[in-house]
């Protein structure tokens, strides 16, 4: 997985809550067998009409904000279908951290098998931010090390995160490989468990 | 100490090492695959050259984009490439894997979370995962059941774990009667609307009270289905003799001696009377009236009696915009009354509403009636075996005698991956889960109720209280 360590990069304001993974990528993309190629659906139903063509007024549509590498959205920001598309139409379209006031459980989660970065902060600090990103003429920059987001105007403001999950992230590590560093344990459990819920190892 | 609750005891059980940083390793017991969020899986796995690690604690279903009609054709006639693809891979995974499957057509085939129960893969006290949301589901059975993304799903396909946290908390509990007319549903929807959907996060949510053991062992699955709606990670019913008793005999359930022994362990299943929960919410089944939403998102819930918002009455600038917006997508005007929205298609399935209780409520709805003549309206059985026992009961025939399509199982108009879907402006009232921009297909408007309140609204030609049907 490719690490997060800083990041500078263009913000893009979309002030919605509850964006749901069905906005961020509509089910007629998830009928394929890769990770990649997913940018082209991204918010496909907010970016297009009917026709294919881009609707203007749409935040990622427009010319100042081209080339952003930060989405900063409402509250609950990932909720509904469990798809990893979510966050792989995300990084495919260049973006790399979402700040939010909340994410859904599952969206959050995915994030970071991706290296992909969500950021959680307060609601007016939401708000401000997405007031500064206006206009889209800026730099926002953002070190996971010192947990931080360092906005336009100069301001550096401080955000939560569980160690755990940032040491993953700043690694990039590979959480199978981890995983399997726990083979033994895994095989004794099962050994276990074995005689104690002999119906679940019965092995077909 | 206090005692544990129903998450805490399975949590327990499945610990395989506790991470310096915070993490669990926690034990998979079984895990549920199709065709939709695997391949990547699989893909990643060759990568690397690593196997299944327990190809008998997983089990494969074809269920979000298989057509629901002409399923014996196989699916070599599907007539999209891109689905047709994604089964074949399925397919060509599952064997290569030596993990059991039932391919699109055999009768045991049908929506991942009707299956695994029908099944009897589903146990009480069992970690129980999916690349799917609504794997919350199975929490009716009191197994810890939850949705995973695709990385996960490669990570427990290769070591049967995952790399956990633990959630906090939080009992529901629903005591009283409920009216006739008023089910599981409806006790999910008052639950969303009440807490709305974030409500639940960071929280495992344990059903409890009188109307919650009332209910048949559909009727909480379609309780714990809508957990993830409400934010939560997911949802338990604690087992007792509904659980055991549906459990009897269904092909994976342990038999003889094994099922003495599990059993026992089953009914070690449950949260301790001084158990602590985080949070605690109490509804009463009496005050729970049958519900629909009007928005465009699962909380947006209102009374089949009621109106929807009047946006005047919104103080909160940002709250009114966003009221303003759903109603403009879902075509409604401010403080109109629901019962006045005429409709255009009904939609009875998908996992959280296409088992055969549910069957049963819309065709008792339907018998000797007929769909409004303006009205295109599908019955989608959950699964080839509910299908089955539905033509045994003569279902099929009063739906079909009734005006509806009798079509054959998958997730279908749920999430429209399949050729199932709504077309712009047109209104759905749907037992489905997501009433969510698109769901259905592009502009297409949908509300989520009951399968009894759906047959009602096929029948009217509009949303109306199933109990004034004369």
């Amino acid at each position: 997985m490719t690490p997060f360590t800083t990041l500078d990069g263009k913000a893009v304001p979309l002030d919605m809550a509850n964006v749901d993974t069905d906005q961020i990528i509509p089910k007629q993309f998830l009928k394929t067998v890769e990770r990649e190629g997913l940018a082209k659906g991204l918010f496909y139903d907010l970016r297009f009409d009917e026709a294919g063509n881009p609707k203007p007024g749409f935040v990622l549509n427009q010319l100042q904000y081209a080339g952003a590498s930060v989405l900063i959205a409402g509250d609950n920001f990932g909720c509904g279908s469990s798809r990893e598309h979510a966050p792989w139409a995300l990084l495919d379209f260049g973006l790399r951290c979402v700040i939010a006031p909340s994410f859904a459980d599952i969206f959050y989660n995915n994030c970071f098998e991706n290296g992909l970065l969500p950021v959680t902060l307060s609601e007016p600090l939401v708000r401000k931010l997405m007031d500064e990103a206006k206009g889209g003429n800026h730099v926002f920059s953002i070190d996971l090390a010192a947990q931080t987001v360092m906005t336009p105007s100069g301001e550096t403001v401080s955000f939560e995160i569980d160690a755990g999950r940032k040491e993953k992230l700043l690694k990039g590590l590979d959480a199978i490989g981890e995983t399997l560093q726990h083979e033994g344990e895994i095989g004794t459990y099962e050994y276990k468990r074995s005689l104690s819920t002999p119906w679940l190892e019965a092995r077909a | 100490m206090s005692g544990k609750t129903l998450y805490d005891k399975i949590w327990d059980a499945h610990v395989v090492a506790n991470e310096a940083n915070g993490e669990t390793v926690l034990y998979i017991d079984l895990h549920l695959i199709h065709e939709v969020t695997s391949p990547q899986a699989f893909a990643g796995l060759r990568a690397h050259g690593r196997a299944v690690r327990r190809p008998d604690r997983t089990l494969a279903v074809a269920d979000h984009n298989v057509p629901t009609e002409g399923q014996a054709r196989g699916v070599g006639a599907v007539a999209d490439p891109e689905a047709r693809l994604q089964l074949e891979t399925l397919g060509r995974n599952v064997k290569a894997n030596g993990i059991e499957f039932f391919p699109m057509g055999d009768i045991r085939n049908g929506i991942v979370h009707v299956v695994g129960p029908e099944q009897g893969r589903t146990q009480p006290g069992m970690t129980i995962v999916c690349g799917d949301s609504h794997t919350s589901t199975h929490g009716a059975f009191g197994a810890l059941a939850h949705g995973i993304g695709t990385s996960e799903v490669e990570h427990v396909l290769a070591t049967q774990t995952l790399r956990q946290r633990k959630a906090k908390n939080l009992r529901v509990t629903v005591d009283g009667e409920l009216h006739a007319g008023v089910g599981a549903k409806d006790i999910a929807l008052a639950v969303i609307g009440e807490i709305g959907t974030a409500g639940g996060t960071g929280y495992v949510i344990e059903y409890a009270g009188s109307a919650v053991r009332g209910l048949s062992m559909e009727g909480r699955m379609t309780l714990c289905n809508l957990t993830i709606e409400a934010g939560a990670k997911a949802g338990l019913v604690a087992p007792d003799d509904k659980t055991f008793d549906y459990l009897q005999g269904r092909p994976a359930s342990p038999k003889g001696g094994a099922w003495e022994m599990a059993y026992s362990y089953w009914k070690t299943f449950f949260s301790d009377p001084d158990a602590k929960f985080d949070r605690e919410i109490r509804l009463k089944a009496q005050d729970i009236p049958p519900l629909v939403t009007w928005g465009t998102s699962p909380e947006d819930v209102v009374p089949v009696t009621g109106s929807v918002p009047d946006t005047a009455a919104i103080a909160d600038e940002t709250k009114r915009a966003q009221v303003q917006r759903a109603l403009d997508y879902m075509g409604l005007a401010s403080g109109q009354r629901i019962d006045e929205a005429r409709i255009d298609r009904v939609f009875i399935g998908s996992c959280t509403n296409s088992r055969i209780e549910d069957l049963r409520a819309a065709a008792e709805v339907a018998r000797g009636r007929k769909v409004a003549a303006h009205v295109q309206a599908m019955v989608v059985p959950g699964s080839g075996l509910v299908k089955e026992q539905a033509e045994a009961e003569g279902l099929d025939a009063i739906f079909i005698e009734a005006g509806f399509d009798w079509r054959e199982p998958g997730c279908s108009m749920c999430l429209a991956m399949n050729p199932d879907k709504l077309m712009p402006g047109e209104r759905c009232a749907s037992t489905s889960n997501r009433n969510f921009e698109g769901r259905q297909g592009r502009g297409g408007r949908t509300h989520l109720m009951s399968p009894a309140m759906a047959a009602a609204a096929a029948v009217a030609g509009r949303i109306v209280d199933v109990r004034s049907l004369a």
